[in-house]
């Protein structure tokens, strides 16, 4: 087993597939979208036109106005960016400390492995938007707490999927060689376990993106997530139920731009693990 | 059968005490003064005020004390009172659950009519149209946030048929049942239809694997007609795992229709929450999230009975 990640087998692999591609083309327009939202967006996202108010899409606003003549379109883009921001740092902190303590689990095994394990078990004692939701009830709204909120509900999930292959792998010939040479428990658990159960970490990390999008805008969308006047996919939706009989396009765009975001990390995961599961490769 | 029974029941008791530390946990992780959080900030409270007010919520004792406390009086059904109504928690979380139960039955009943068949038919005619356009429908079904797709239905109904699902008041199933359907369709579509297609995913995959086994083949072999080598031999055996899947899914619905019953304003016990949410009301938070918590294990204990019911392999163990 090489300690490399074979990245570029993987992507070899995951081009094969279409519809994986098409993931990966889904997310990759994320990004970029998210990033270059200030130089794409014709407007500023929170900048009212007051004499423009709830226009349907024109030459002028691509996509409409809502309520207080706000361009959609610069919302929508802007939408991206707060979107990625929630997303990626709340998954980033799930993955590290779940990663953590499931390695830890399963390379010490015993006490600490139960203890820590069972205390993750509870956390799947609770639907994960409920969980959520708890949080961020408690804390308070906002982007912060809902990082916070999504990290904790995923954590559980990276420490389970990190601990199996590390059982594996610590009874392996390589990691005893390792250990007999006299390197330290830290060392080998980075240097030659971790990179030994990457795969199923990959794979996880991108489902783990696409559920933390849709539970983003869920909160946005209960009034519970990213504060007004920042724009969020999730409260642009809630906001256009109460005018939905006279401006039915502010229903439209921020859904649809969920539903495309959610999509590609889906296919991109659903990809990664036919292309890094041996098991499932046909 | 026995031991697995056994197993499982005394897994839930532990399993319920930790949820009902996390419950508790979570809620007191409201920044600074749990009084003046749910009083709010627009009366002035004097100190003598404030510490008599802790003392009476029993907020002055040690945490461990305080959980104790909780636990054993919610042991009895007192989840303690709302400090909005001033009326108990638990009655009102009892009143409110059949609508909300109703709503998971119906989405699940419409997730399995529409995810069943279509997974079993994409199965049968593997990489056929009909195969490829299931594929395409759970692929569309997962991404799809249900608050989009409710806020789209109101939108058609609305424009299209000039009706609103829900203008007027909510009417019980036991008092005028045909009208209270009408009110639960399209709530309980909106609900059910990300779970037809991991209904469908699953259907399909278990259905495969099974068409693919020695058994499978050996029916073919005997010259049975493909009808019956499905009907009568894999499908039996590709359904268990759904079984499980359904019990998951079921209790992820309690979770969803939070959601749902804000979009099309249901009054079950997901509004009772964003509702308590937004008026910092945490008896009542604290008791609906511990009341679906509850029932969410509760599910997932009955699901995995019935698995070990309809699976031999468990069942003669």
């Amino acid at each position: 087993m090489r300690g490399r990640i074979p990245i570029l087998r993987i992507r070899l692999r995951v081009f094969r597939h279409p519809s994986a591609g098409l993931g990966l083309a889904l997310v990759l327009a994320y990004l970029l979208v998210a990033v270059l939202a200030g130089v794409l967006s014709p407007y500023s996202p929170i900048e009212q036109h007051a004499a423009d108010r709830l226009q349907a899409p024109n030459s002028r606003y691509l996509l409409g106005t809502d309520e207080f003549g706000r361009d959609i379109f610069s919302r929508l883009l802007h939408g991206a960016t707060n979107s990625l921001r929630v997303t990626t740092v709340a998954v980033a902190a799930a993955t590290l400390l779940g990663t953590t303590l499931g390695m830890i689990a399963g390379y010490t095994g015993g006490l600490t492995d139960n203890a820590i394990m069972r205390l993750m078990d509870l956390f799947f004692a609770f639907p994960a938007i409920l969980l959520a939701l708890a949080i961020v009830a408690a804390l308070g709204p906002g982007a912060g707490n809902t990082i916070l909120a999504i990290a904790v509900v995923y954590m559980p999930i990276f420490a389970r999927v990190s601990r199996g292959p590390v059982l594996a792998t610590k009874a392996m010939e390589f990691v005893t060689a390792a250990r007999c040479i006299g390197v330290n428990h830290p060392r080998i658990l980075l240097r030659h376990i971790l990179p030994n159960i990457t795969a199923p970490l990959i794979v996880q990390v991108s489902l783990a993106l696409s559920w933390a999008m849709l539970t983003e805008a869920s909160l946005s969308f209960l009034g519970l997530g990213t504060r007004p006047p920042e724009p969020s996919w999730g409260s642009m939706l809630s906001d256009s139920r109460r005018l939905i009989e006279l401006a039915p396009w502010m229903a439209v765009s921020p859904g649809f731009a969920i539903m495309l975001g959610v999509l590609g990390f889906n296919l991109l995961g659903d990809g990664l693990r036919d292309a890094l599961d041996p098991r499932l490769r046909k | 059968m026995r031991r697995f029974l056994i197993q499982r029941l005394l897994a839930f008791v532990p399993t319920l005490v930790g949820i009902s530390i996390v419950v508790f946990l979570v809620m007191r992780l409201i920044p600074g003064d749990t009084i003046s959080a749910m009083i709010g900030t627009q009366y002035k409270l004097t100190e003598a005020q404030a510490a008599a007010l802790r003392a009476y919520f029993g907020l002055d004792k040690p945490l461990p004390e305080q959980y104790l406390i909780w636990l054993t009086a919610a042991l009895r059904g007192d989840f303690g009172y709302s400090v909005r109504s001033g009326q108990p928690v638990l009655p009102e979380i009892l009143n409110r659950f059949p609508l909300t139960l109703e709503l998971a039955l119906l989405a699940m009943m419409i997730a399995l009519a529409i995810g069943l068949p279509l997974g079993v038919v994409s199965a049968v005619k593997r990489d056929s149209l009909i195969d490829l356009s299931g594929r395409l429908f759970a692929l569309i079904g997962l991404a799809l946030p249900n608050f989009w797709l409710g806020t789209l239905l109101i939108l058609v109904l609305s424009v299209v048929f000039q009706t609103l699902p829900n203008s007027g008041d909510y009417t019980d199933l036991l008092e005028d049942p045909l009208a209270n359907l009408k009110q639960m369709l399209f709530p309980a579509i909106t609900l059910g239809f990300a779970f037809s297609a991991s209904i469908l995913r699953a259907t399909r995959s278990s259905l495969l694997e099974e068409l693919q086994q020695d058994y499978a083949r050996t029916a073919r072999g005997k010259g049975l007609r493909e009808r019956r080598v499905i009907a009568g031999h894999c499908l039996k055996n590709a359904l268990i795992p759904i079984i499980t899947i359904a019990g998951v899914e079921m209790g992820y619905l309690f979770g969803g229709a939070v959601i749902v019953e804000e979009i099309f304003t249901l009054p079950g016990i997901g509004r009772l929450l964003l509702n308590a949410i937004s008026q910092r009301d945490y008896a009542v938070v604290q008791g609906t999230i511990m009341f679906i918590a509850f029932n969410f294990v509760l599910i997932n204990l009955l699901a995995d009975l019935a698995y070990a019911f309809v699976n031999p392999r468990i069942r003669y163990d």
